[in-house]
């Protein structure tokens, strides 16, 4: 035939652009797929192609290839291609799509891999309406491990691993993964169509064109499950097999849309501009400015600062914030300091405690093990930690009088109902302030301008700020009185 | 000083960001939370990506996807959602896509508690997924080096395309400290081997999938070259009073601290003790072994599991030297005077007096 003959004709219907020309990533064979004749993949993956084509977006395309069958796509393709774990692809074109707003997302998924392994991932990426299009090829078993029941093979319906066909006693009932997905609401488009005949396929390749047209428009998450023909692992002709997807199949998956939210669908709103690099300490509150570069004030007795300091009570008694309020202002002042939480349940309930380190010197364990100042809020907090306070250091106890159980004389004790006089300064909340208070006063190290500023970084409402300096005070005062009753001194011996 | 007080938690997180990270794929567990809640707070703040994914499973395969796409990305998870995440980071290891996973150790097996352990060691540093592949792994036993090593694990998974995992335990993960971080950001680029949908990454393909037997082998003997040239590269340790130490002390994460503090009062009492850190777990840093096994008489592996790191301590040391072993779990800690208590039995034992010297510490 001469080139002017051809010229003469136009033509119809050429292997779409968004395929190569050659299949070079395949070992062998590569003018041909690895489909089995009478497959369905290859009437879905021309479909695919001839959508992107007509919407011009081959080169924005990033195809997901599952595990099954389809595993190839990238052999086909002329796209960006990814694959990804049994399953996944939803998880992965999710966040493919997040980075990447502006590329259009296909995942392709066979029905193992959809609706068993990633039956999760699928109702979460439908469920966030991800603006991502999933091709979803149900030919009711799984191939490409040798023909197992999947959850979409039909009742009755034999497989390798049901040998006397499907029993909904035993495997249950066909899943239906439209119905599903059309019940969630963010799903924009879901719709069942079918191989079964050419006007299915007709129907079929328009299906998968308004599922990708959805996401360049931005309107969200489209799925499309195609009902597949199999003919090698369901042992039938091609045409016995397509004809099954027409008579058989269709029966338990009817065709048809869904869901169709297109119309009234917003489209995804477009990320915020990302801020300018030079931003980004400042955002994230790291920057110089915001950070000192000098000791706001000097420490008092700086050279003998080894403060090991165990603060424990009731969860609710504010026994981590006491802790926090030290720690950042020996930071303040130049100290090296660490602070420790107990963490876990007793976040929500029952006791609290936390190790707080203040040193001149680098600390080297921010374990408190042997406090040289125990602050004990409550009893039990006593009774757990008063055997471990090194011998001369002090016990800090909120209650009236100290049990003698727990007495010792080889450390300084402060026993005072500290939350009765948090109560007596408008809130027994601030108990632990008061205890602070009179910490500082007896180690006596820590600047005033350190504590303010401290306490000003940590609590952010004005009342209690106000109600935590003044507890501060009075917690000071308390162990001023006490020390004129009981000439007690001071553990840094100031 | 330009420090700041801040959990380890956040300081991973903020160093992320800093270090280029923007996408972050999470799922809440105890005591690694903090990291999710962080990212969850500055991810949209500095253009990047945040998502609570639906389980740990999907978390690791969004890394997967925001990996391919080219960008620097990380989860954070504790023992139980480590084990769900080893698939992607097999996949990941498979298809060379760098990312960063911050392991913060709870108790195990099972649910176990939510107690500090250091018993992922096994999972991580040998890897719990599938095939062939090795994952860096850094330990951090600061706030500060919380920030440094994610900041440096950025780097080597980008340098060696590879997930890295920063492992630490739960007190570490909670404790604040004094951080100082970098004034300039790195910025995201786009590495010529991603997926981004344009024109020019459309050849592109990520996979681990290899259906040649010879093509896999060669594939495989690819990973093993690189994970080869980290091991030549990248191995790091801290050694403490270590040159010359005849009892040498062995432990990372918070008990690299614990053993520090033993040091200064064994060394005050005239012991012979130094610190050996290890900051890479993989590579694991064998020639600092074997340097200072010449002088030391007996290593003391300290870890908050049953004899994980030990092993690692015996392979390197190739039987040269004696190992001796303490161990908590459950939770618990080796506390400073049991692990003082240890030392000097062991010096009663075996070791004669020396003075007390000031020494520099040494970095390595």
């Amino acid at each position: 035939m001469s080139s002017e003959l051809i010229s003469d004709y136009s033509v119809v219907h050429a292997k779409p652009k968004a395929f190569y020309e050659r299949y070079e990533r395949k070992e062998e064979l590569q003018h041909q797929t690895h489909f089995c004749p009478g497959c369905g993949h290859g009437n879905v993956h021309k479909m695919l192609a001839r959508a992107i084509d007509e919407l011009g977006i081959q080169d924005r395309t990033i195809l997901i290839s599952p595990v099954g069958c389809s595993v190839f796509a990238y052999y086909y393709f002329d796209v960006g291609n990814v694959q990804a774990a049994h399953g996944r692809a939803p998880a992965v074109a999710t966040a493919v799509k997040r980075s990447l707003p502006e590329s259009i997302v296909i995942g392709y998924q066979g029905d193992g891999d959809l609706s068993a392994i990633g039956s999760a991932e699928i109702l979460h990426a439908a469920n966030r309406g991800e603006n991502i299009t999933v091709i979803f090829v149900n030919n009711a078993i799984y191939s490409m491990t040798g023909g197992q029941v999947a959850p979409t093979t039909l009742i009755g319906q034999k497989s390798t691993t049901t040998p006397g066909g499907r029993n909904p006693a035993n495997e249950g009932y066909p899943l239906h993964v439209c119905e599903l997905l059309a019940t969630l609401e963010a799903p924009v488009y879901i719709e069942r169509v079918g191989l079964g005949d050419n006007k299915q396929i007709v129907q079929a390749t328009r299906a998968m064109r308004r599922a990708v047209e959805n996401q360049v428009k931005g309107l969200g998450f489209s799925l499309i499950e195609v009902l597949s023909p199999c003919p090698t692992i369901w042992k039938m002709s091609p045409v016995e097999a397509q004809r099954w997807v027409k008579d058989v199949m269709e029966k338990t998956y009817p065709l048809g849309v869904f869901k169709d939210r297109t119309k009234e669908a917003h489209p995804w709103p477009k990320p915020e501009p990302a801020p300018a690099l030079k931003e980004l300490p400042r955002i994230l509150g790291v920057d110089y400015e915001d950070v000192p570069e000098e000791p706001l004030a000097n420490p008092i007795n700086a050279e003998d600062v080894d403060l090991h300091v165990r603060v424990a009570g009731f969860g609710g008694q504010g026994v981590l914030l006491l802790g926090e309020v030290l720690a950042d202002a020996g930071l303040d002042a130049g100290l090296e300091v660490s602070w420790l939480p107990s963490y876990g349940p007793e976040m929500r309930s029952g006791t609290s405690n936390c190790h707080v380190r203040l040193a001149r010197q680098p600390i080297d364990s921010p374990l408190v093990t042997v406090p040289n100042v125990l602050v004990a809020m409550n009893e039990p907090s006593l009774k757990k930690f008063d055997a471990s306070v090194r011998p001369g250091g002090w016990v800090i106890y909120n209650g009236d009088t100290f049990p003698s159980e727990y007495a010792r004389d080889d450390v300084h004790v402060l026993a005072l109902p500290f939350t009765r006089m948090a109560d007596e300064l408008g809130d027994s909340r601030v108990a632990n302030m008061v205890m602070l208070g009179a910490l500082l006063e007896i180690t006596g190290t820590l600047p005033q301008a350190s504590i303010d500023a401290a306490l000003r970084r940590l609590v952010k409402n004005p009342k209690w700020l106000e109600l935590d300096e003044r507890a501060l005070a009075r917690g000071r005062e308390l162990y001023r009185i006490s020390c004129n009753e009981a000439g007690h001194e001071c553990l840094c011996g100031s | 000083m330009r420090k700041q007080l801040i959990k380890g938690n956040e300081a991973i997180v903020k160093s992320a960001i800093l270090s280029g990270c923007r996408a972050f794929y999470g799922y809440p567990i105890t005591p690694a939370s903090e990291i999710t809640e962080a990212a969850a707070l500055y991810m949209p703040q500095t253009g990047g990506v945040f998502l609570q994914a639906e389980s740990e499973v999907a978390a690791i395969n969004m890394l997967y996807g925001a990996a391919s796409a080219g960008v620097r990305c990380m989860t954070a998870s504790s023992g139980p959602g480590i084990s769900l995440m080893q698939e992607g980071i097999s996949y990941m290891a498979g298809a060379e896509l760098p990312c960063v996973v911050a392991d913060i150790m709870r108790g195990g097996p099972g649910l176990g508690n939510i107690g500090s352990e250091q018993s992922d060691y096994h999972q991580v540093v040998k890897g719990g997924g599938n095939g062939n592949y090795r994952t860096i792994v850094l330990a951090p036993h600061s706030a500060q080096e919380m920030a440094d090593l994610t900041a440096l694990a950025f780097e080597l998974a980008d340098r060696y395309r590879t997930p890295v995992v920063v492992l630490a335990d739960g007190f570490v993960g909670q404790m604040m400290e004094p951080v100082e971080f970098p004034q300039i950001a790195v910025e995201p680029c786009l590495p010529n081997w991603a997926v981004a949908g344009t024109a020019a990454t459309r050849g592109n393909l990520i996979t681990s999938l290899h259906m040649d037997n010879d093509d896999l082998e060669a594939h495989v003997r690819k990973l093993e070259a690189k994970y080869q040239r980290a091991e030549r590269d990248e191995a790091r340790a801290e050694k403490w009073y270590a040159d010359g130490a005849e009892i040498l002390l062995v432990g990372y994460g918070i008990v690299g601290r614990i053993l520090k503090a033993v040091t200064a009062e064994a060394r005050a009492e005239g012991i012979n003790v130094g610190v050996l850190r290890p900051i890479t777990l993989y590579p694991f840093p064998k020639l600092h072994f074997q340097r200072l096994a010449k002088r030391a008489r007996v290593f003391v592996v300290v870890e908050m599991s049953n004899g994980q790191l030990l092993e690692d301590v015996r392979l390197a040391l190739n039987g040269v030297r004696p190992v001796e072993f303490l161990s908590r779990g459950g939770g618990n800690v080796p506390s400073h005077d049991e692990v003082l208590a240890f030392v000097r039995r062991l010096a009663r034992q075996t070791l004669s007096k020396v003075e007390p010297e000031e020494e520099r510490i040494a970095h390595v």
